[in-house]
């Protein structure tokens, strides 16, 4: 029924088995918006939130899903910014439109997930309005609407590349048109992203009377600061191709060539190995240096459910592991050991965003005062969820209906 | 702001002058305390030991109006200018209109000195016909916190410039100084030699809470107690 709008030669799933998928995800997404209008309508009184956690799940999934989402600008780095001086990049190009759908996904539903989080939405533009250029949440604010505006420009040619809408020639023209400057697109957005990236670090990071979070650094930029931007560049591309991997697996189609996998593995091996050891001498000189200095040793970071194995598995288990894995050109060679990698590699930045989120506040600075534990209700994981099932959704509709995958034919002729 | 813990009876009296003074409001179910709006917080402290080695005290906490060089952690990190310093006279304060409730800044302080506003502001009947002309009250979704009674700063200042004196030179007391059965909080000018605030903040046995942060209060607190002393800082052990 819908063949007409599929990429010609391209085989994908009957339309009955689609919507069914795509209703699962909309029953998700209708979830999740009902939760997010209760929390508009109630206020955030409905959440786990309080005056100790001022930020909780909504900050945790949105510094996630935006390190995740930097395989957008990162893989447009490479392939339109570097490839040309290293032309082993020029293999990126197989995977740059997933790469820009992954990014603007990930981007807009945290947009949207940020609506809920602040109690007054309708002042949400205040940040352009009365910004104070001292705050690293300014600088949040300005990046992270730029880039997702950016990263609409970059979808909008990929989708006038839908064989109906392709046929229009106007919107051919055009979608060629922008096709022909998007280097310049990719470029402002490699800028605007490592900016909000580690600006978003510089949240926790600056946060000089709260220990756990506090780094000093280099001028007005935190360590977090070039922390976060090397551990989101070392994870967002992993997770594009952890994406496009799943998509085979799940499409039993060949989309890209072996060579993608492990050209991304081997970036993000050499990438996460620097942040890894970068992150231990932070870890080290904060837990044994800074924080004694204000009172505190790294014992006293570190309670209950938001134990000390949050920085073994944060930092051991997702982060020098994987960071092994990617390195060995044999494990590379090994699906299981490349795309388990990946999901370590992804877990442990997810993991790192949460331990400076929840755990990072969830210490007492004052000495009578006591730890508290964080626990999100409904109204906070059911509108994370939706926003998952949005990217997945649009995931979906952009691989069955938009040609994401140049090699895809070649590769699946029988 | 000086306050002497051996004096402290731990009465609550400043933490309900301030409460009907600022028009803080209250829900019929206060027991959550991490949801419940107090800008002047009592604090129950003790040494640790058993008894007869039991020791205990109070420590009240308003805001610490913090004067950091350049800006005190909760200015520093709003991205609205909603919260900012007043570097005439070093007060910290909020415009509520403008505050987005992204909460940044209660996260940025270490005393927990600042509450949100997580339902619309209510009162019982005849409560909301006595609410103050004086101080504005705050809408759901906003962050609220101590004001040093900041409207009285601004009555003072009128007056001053109705009586023609000089309005820099106006001085006044907060609520919770004025309430305080116990005379332990003394409020005014720390940088006036002759204020009794500025006095008291010199005395040997003044502190701050957390001057390791370098967050610099400009709230002190007065006890002769060591064990208070030791609580008031982390120390590595």
């Amino acid at each position: 029924m819908d063949r007409a709008l599929i990429p010609a030669g391209l085989k994908r799933c009957s339309l009955p088995v689609f919507g069914l998928w795509v209703l699962l995800l909309l029953g998700v997404i209708g979830w999740g918006v009902f939760a997010g209008g209760v929390v508009l309508l109630k206020a955030l009184n409905v959440t786990g939130l309080n005056d100790y956690f001022g930020f909780g799940a909504y900050i945790t999934a949105d510094l996630a899903i935006i390190a995740l989402g930097a395989g957008a600008f990162f893989s447009g780095f490479l392939y339109y910014g570097l490839s040309r001086f290293f032309p082993s990049l020029k293999e990126l190009g197989k995977l740059i439109n997933l790469a820009v759908v992954v990014g603007f996904v990930c981007y807009t539903g945290a947009l949207a997930v940020l609506v809920l989080e602040i109690g007054q939405p309708l002042r949400g533009w205040f940040g352009y309005w009365h910004a104070n250029v001292h705050s690293m949440l300014t600088e949040v604010i300005f990046c992270i609407s730029c880039y997702a505006i950016v990263l609409i420009i970059e979808y909008v040619p990929i989708i006038f590349e839908n064989r109906k809408l392709s046929e229009v020639k106007p919107i051919k023209v055009f979608g060629h048109s922008m096709h022909d400057i998007m280097a310049i697109f990719a470029l402002t957005g490699t800028f605007l992203s490592f900016f909000h990236q580690g600006s978003l670090g510089g949240v926790a990071g600056v946060l000089f009377a709260r220990p756990y979070a506090y780094r000093a650094g280099l001028f007005i930029w935190p360590w977090t600061f070039f922390l976060f931007i090397l551990s989101a560049i070392a994870s967002g591309p992993a997770f594009t191709a952890l994406i496009c991997g799943t998509i085979e697996k799940v499409s039993r189609k060949k989309l890209v060539d072996r060579s993608v996998y492990e050209l991304i593995g081997k970036i993000e091996g050499v990438l996460l190995g620097i942040y890894v050891v970068l992150k231990i001498a932070d870890t080290a000189y904060w837990g044994f240096v800074q924080s004694p200095g204000l009172g505190l040793k790294l014992g006293d970071f570190y309670w209950g459910p938001y134990g000390i194995w949050l920085l073994i598995a944060e930092i051991g288990i997702c982060g020098v592991l994987p960071a092994v894995i990617l390195l060995s050109p044999s494990a590379r060679k090994n699906n299981f050991l490349l795309f388990g990698a990946f999901l370590l590699d992804i877990a442990g930045v997810s993991l790192n965003r949460f331990v400076m989120t929840i755990p990072a506040i969830a210490a007492p600075v004052m000495p009578f005062d006591k730890w508290q534990v964080y626990i999100p209700t409904v109204y906070e994981t059911a509108p994370i969820l939706a926003m998952l099932a949005y990217c997945t959704l649009i995931i979906s509709l952009s691989y069955r209906y938009l040609p994401l995958f140049p090699r895809e034919k070649e590769l699946n002729r029988a | 702001m000086v306050i002497d813990l051996d004096r402290c009876t731990g009465c609550g009296a400043c933490s309900v002058a301030c409460q009907a003074e600022n028009n803080i409001s209250f829900k019929p179910d206060e027991s959550n305390k991490l949801r419940s709006i107090t800008w002047m917080s009592l604090y129950q402290l003790n040494n640790g030991g058993s008894y007869p080695d039991y020791k205990y005290s109070f420590l009240p906490r308003p805001c610490m109006h913090c004067d950091s060089p350049h800006h005190s952690p909760c200015t520093f990190v709003c991205p609205v200018n909603a919260t900012t310093r007043d570097e005439h006279n070093g007060i910290v304060t909020m415009i509520y209109p403008r505050c987005i409730g992204c909460r940044y800044c209660i996260v940025a302080c270490p005393y927990h000195a600042r509450n949100f506003n997580w339902w619309d502001p209510k009162w019982p009947e005849p409560m909301e016909s006595m609410l103050s002309p004086e101080v504005s009250t705050r809408m759901r979704g906003v962050v609220e916190k101590c004001t040093f009674c900041h409207h009285r700063l601004l009555a003072a200042r009128s007056k001053a410039y109705k009586d023609g004196t000089d309005p820099d030179k106006a001085t006044y007391t907060t609520a919770c100084a004025d309430a305080c059965p116990a005379k332990a909080i003394a409020f005014g000018n720390l940088l006036d030699p002759h204020a009794e605030a500025g006095k008291l903040s010199k005395d040997p046995n003044a502190f701050q809470i957390l001057k390791k942060l370098n967050t610099d209060p400009k709230v002190y607190y007065i006890s002769t107690q060591d064990w208070i002393k030791k609580l008031s800082d982390n120390a590595v052990t």
